[in-house]
């Protein structure tokens, strides 16, 4: 009875519970929804099978890892479940279209879940293939930029009617890169080591490699213009280089690197100058207007946290957009909270359930991480634990960099809160993420 | 490899600590700023307003001063059916206009958004009622008085009074002419046309929003610091002739009038400039801005009220603010309201609130308690003291003098059979030469042995003395507020 498999199943209780109880309360208050995602609050009672299709495909996943991973760690997929039930719930209250679409995006995660699950489940044959695998992460990276910008930068491709962001699959291909590489290399990047003025400088033959890979990465996605991501990408290299060699001067001199390189774009690349002013200065009423890297997305991300307050508005209390005679001219749609289900989710997590619901998110976000982290430290082998480790890692800075941004802890850019926002790539690839680590923790569990 | 992970861990931990932090900084620490002063920008209880009643305000009696009526489209709208009354100091709220003053303010009470909900499903959806009513203090009879008053005074300029009960606070008039009627502000060519009118400036609140010179209604700060610092008592005696030199430059009496050795309940009685101008430069400026911040000048009024529809008492050079202390000031003239002072007639009446209640300063407020819509009180302002501005002996030292001014001195017609009034008069002069145009003041506190309003009275551009134009005003609502 007390198996991994039956704890993870009564640990999914919390999350039909709120995906019964979110869309009951929005389905209620339904004719009194402020403005969802263009104009539509209505919301028929159709929808309702929304969350039972939700609820469909965690018992399927549960299901999938029952037979597939029967020793892996059991909390990992319950909390990653209450993550999108809070998200789906979300979504369902700024629009019941987008609502279907990342239901059915759940679906699709699933089966790609299970593939990741089946095609990996000697999952150390990835170190193989390491470098076919950074050049399909480098490639995926590339890919956007034969397409056309969004939003100044080149995030996306377009596929028929479907937008992928080829950067979300890109950061779990450079974490396997570099668990694989530095698996082989960490020892000797620390004995062949040199001191040279106080620092360790590692031989540049182990390090040269990998300097190349991850610079090439960052290289493209300051051509992307991919600041979040790349922030990301930064702390997982500087986190596995830590655990691999043990050496916080690593660390240290990445910082400073970062630092200086941070204020040498800040300084010289116009958008992201614009991002660092509107930063400091959400509120002038100057950048508030601009029409474009202005600061009118950060200052209603901020004046909604404070709508929000302690409790929040409760479920569809937010208010999301102007009614049309309050439009400027010209306009049918205007939002007053531009990019809700995405970027912005989480300010609208907080005016409607408060600083109590978003600290509740946040702890969920923690405790996937410290079971990440667990998974790592129990794993037996380097390559596991620097891959748990690393995976964890970029999961957690991508809360950091979406949450911070929101909250103007540091400049706002854009990446998705993992598992809530709406999108398929972010769906799919943290789907993956999560298959992986399950992997690991597999394995770790079954030869304890 | 493991101590690097979990010290990794560490760190993560901490990165999500400021996580909630920097949630908890925008949904607590600058919630209430972001609500209540960016309302132009952030319109999120605004649009809610439309949608959902906006709570009622009521004054002190129960008469509705503002409330919301739904069209046949399911769409709200603000009504004043009390009209130019309360054009201040309630201000107006309509979604094309904006909010300004008390609807500001309270914006987020009024719409609902601050109201907490006790069942699990409301709680999830939120509460759709609509928003809290607001019950003020306001009394509706006083605050006409006060405006036909003042308006019968002709005053080139504008004038104000402030009546506040000197126990609590409350706000019983906040009257300021001339004004608007904020039932015609859903327009914004009205608004603008209001706007552009610099001869009548019907949309400044004259109580808060605009300094005035205080005349000789400012020696009572002076008094104050005298008594309560002990260098002084009612009997002392200080040479009161006229041209006297202040600053070097020779300071005129009323009349031109030499008084000889006078002590200061004489002084005070007579509103003699030079006594009050000599006790300020001997008290000195350190002395001088420790009494006039007690009272609450260098800072905005503690109203509930928009602070940037505030401004601050005190001494104003080259447009800004300026403590006691600097050295442009002319600590003389300041003690008896001259140099370069400007006090908005709230201050005015705070100062003359603090002497009736034994010294301690009540934090003014207009509202009285909110009310949802099933009746209960969801919030209700309770007396808080501000300052204690001096001891209980000088305050009431001052109130035997005040009492002096209005039975013999300047202050005669404010005098009431029956009831002792205690006073102080102010003239600041505006224009000089012939007809000129006087900045006229009249403050106090009735009845003077168990006060229950203390006043402000100023009218700007008016021929005479604060005696003959400010007292009668001030008398009359005395008789209509003291029952």
């Amino acid at each position: 009875m007390n198996s991994p498999r039956n704890r993870e199943l009564f640990a999914l209780i919390p999350a039909s519970l709120l995906v019964a109880a979110g869309f009951a309360a929005i389905f209620v208050s339904r004719k009194q929804l402020l403005g969802g995602l263009h104009g539509t609050n209505q919301i028929s009672n159709v929808s309702l099978t929304y969350g039972a299709i939700f609820l469909a495909i965690c018992i399927a996943t549960h299901v999938v890892i029952r037979f597939a991973l029967p020793n892996a760690d059991p909390y990992l997929f319950p909390l990653v479940a209450l993550l999108a039930s809070f998200g789906l719930v979300e979504i369902y209250r700024i629009n019941e279209t987008l609502a279907r679409e990342q239901a059915q995006w759940f679906v699709i995660g699933l089966l790609l879940f299970a593939a990741t699950i089946v095609v990996f489940r000697d999952y150390q044959r990835l170190q193989r293939y390491r470098y076919i695998v950074a050049l399909i992460g480098i490639g995926l990276l590339l890919l956007p930029r034969a397409f056309a910008p969004v939003n100044g930068a080149y995030l996306q491709i377009r596929i028929g009617s479907l937008s992928v962001q080829p950067a979300e699959f890109s950061k779990i291909a450079i974490v396997v890169f570099l668990a694989s590489y530095l698996r082989d290399t960490r020892q000797v990047m620390v004995i062949a080591s040199r001191r040279f003025l106080g620092l360790t400088i590692p031989p540049l033959k182990h390090f040269g490699p990998l300097l190349v890979v991850w610079g090439t990465a960052m290289v493209l996605l300051f051509y992307i213009r991919d600041i979040g991501s790349s922030v990301m990408f930064f702390g997982a290299f500087l986190a596995m280089i830590y655990i691999a060699t043990g050496r916080l001067s690593f660390v240290v001199a990445g910082l400073v690197l970062f630092a200086l390189g941070a204020d040498l774009l800040a300084s010289h690349v116009g958008h992201i100058h614009d991002r660092i002013q509107a930063w400091q200065h959400p509120f002038d009423s100057t950048l508030f207007h601009k029409a474009a890297g202005g600061s009118y997305q950060l200052a209603q991300g901020l004046f909604a946290q404070a709508d929000g307050g302690v409790l929040g508005q409760g479920f569809g209390g937010a208010v999301l957009e102007l009614p049309r005679a309050y439009c400027p001219t010209g306009q049918t749609v205007c939002s007053l909270l531009p990019a809700p289900h995405t970027d912005f989710i989480y300010a609208v997590i907080v005016n409607e359930l408060g600083l109590v619901g978003a600290g509740g998110l946040l702890v969920v976000y923690l405790l996937v991480v410290q079971r990440g982290m667990k998974i790592a430290t129990l794993a037996r082998d380097s390559f596991s634990k620097l891959l748990a480790a690393g995976l964890t890692t970029v999961f957690a800075i991508q809360v950091f960099v979406i949450v911070g941004g929101v909250t103007k802890l540091i400049p706002l850019t854009g990446v998705t809160l993992p598992f809530i926002s709406y999108g398929g790539s972010s769906i799919l690839a943290n789907f993956v993420l999560l298959a992986l680590l399950l992997l690991v923790s597999e394995k770790a569990r079954r030869e304890a | 490899m493991n101590t690097p992970i979990r010290r990794l861990f560490f760190v993560l931990v901490l990165m999500f600590i400021a996580l909630v932090g920097s949630t908890t900084w925008w949904t607590v620490v600058r919630a209430d700023d972001l609500n209540r002063h960016y309302s132009s920008e952030n319109r999120r209880d605004l649009l809610r307003g439309i949608k959902i009643r906006r709570g009622a305000i009521f004054a002190d009696d129960g008469t509705t001063i503002a409330v919301s009526h739904k069209d046949s489209s399911g769409v709200y709208s603000r009504h004043y059916p009390l009209g130019d009354v309360f054009g201040h100091p309630l201000g107006y709220s309509y979604t094309q206009t904006g909010q300004t003053e008390l609807e500001a303010f309270y914006n987020h009470e009024l719409s609902g958004g601050a109201s907490g909900t006790d069942d699990v499903l409301e709680q999830l959806i939120g509460n759709r009622n609509g928003g809290d009513d607001l019950r003020t203090t306001l009394d509706v009879r006083a605050q006409k008085l006060a405006e036909q008053l003042l308006l019968a005074a002709h005053p080139d300029d504008g004038g104000a009074a402030v009546v506040l009960d000197p126990r609590t606070g409350a706000v019983k008039v906040m009257a300021s002419v001339p004004g608007y009627d904020p039932q015609r502000l859903d327009s914004p060519h009205e608004l603008a046309r209001l706007n552009r009118d610099n001869v009548n400036k019907p949309l400044v609140d004259r109580t808060v929003q605009f300094g005035y010179a205080p005349g000789s209604t400012m020696k009572l700060i002076t008094l104050t610091a005298a008594l309560d610092s002990g260098k002084y008592t009612p009997t002392s005696a200080v040479n009161g002739d006229n041209d006297v030199k202040i600053s070097g430059v020779p300071l005129t009496n009323d009349f031109n009038k030499s008084w000889g050795n006078i002590d200061l309940t004489t002084a005070l009685t007579n509103s003699v400039n030079t006594v009050f101008a000599q006790v300020a430069e001997a008290l000195g400026k350190p002395t001088m801005k420790k009494y006039m911040e007690r009272f609450g000048f260098d800072k905005k009024p503690q109203l509930d009220y928009p602070k940037d529809e505030m401004s601050a008492a005190g001494e104003y050079y080259k447009g800004r603010l300026i403590h006691a202390t600097s050295r442009y000031v002319d600590v003389g003239r300041m003690g008896i309201g001259q140099d370069k002072l400007q006090v908005p007639p709230m201050q005015m009446a705070e100062v003359a609130a603090a002497i009736a209640n034994g010294g301690k300063l009540m934090k003014p407020h207009i509202a009285d308690r909110f009310v949802d819509s099933d009746g209960r009180a969801t919030k209700t302002i309770s007396p808080e003291v501000q300052s204690t501005v001096m001891s209980s002996q000088t305050a009431s030292a001052i109130t035997q003098m005040m009492i002096s001014v209005v039975q013999s001195g300047t202050g005669t017609k404010a005098q009431i059979p029956g009831m002792s009034v205690a006073g102080k008069t102010g003239t600041a002069e505006t224009t000089t030469g012939a007809g000129q145009k006087n900045n006229l003041w009249f403050v106090g506190f009735a009845p003077a042995d168990h006060p229950q309003v203390a006043f402000a009275v100023t009218v700007k551009g008016v021929v005479g003395f604060g005696g003959d134009v400010a007292a009668p005003i001030a008398k009359q609502l005395i008789q209509a507020l003291v029952k």
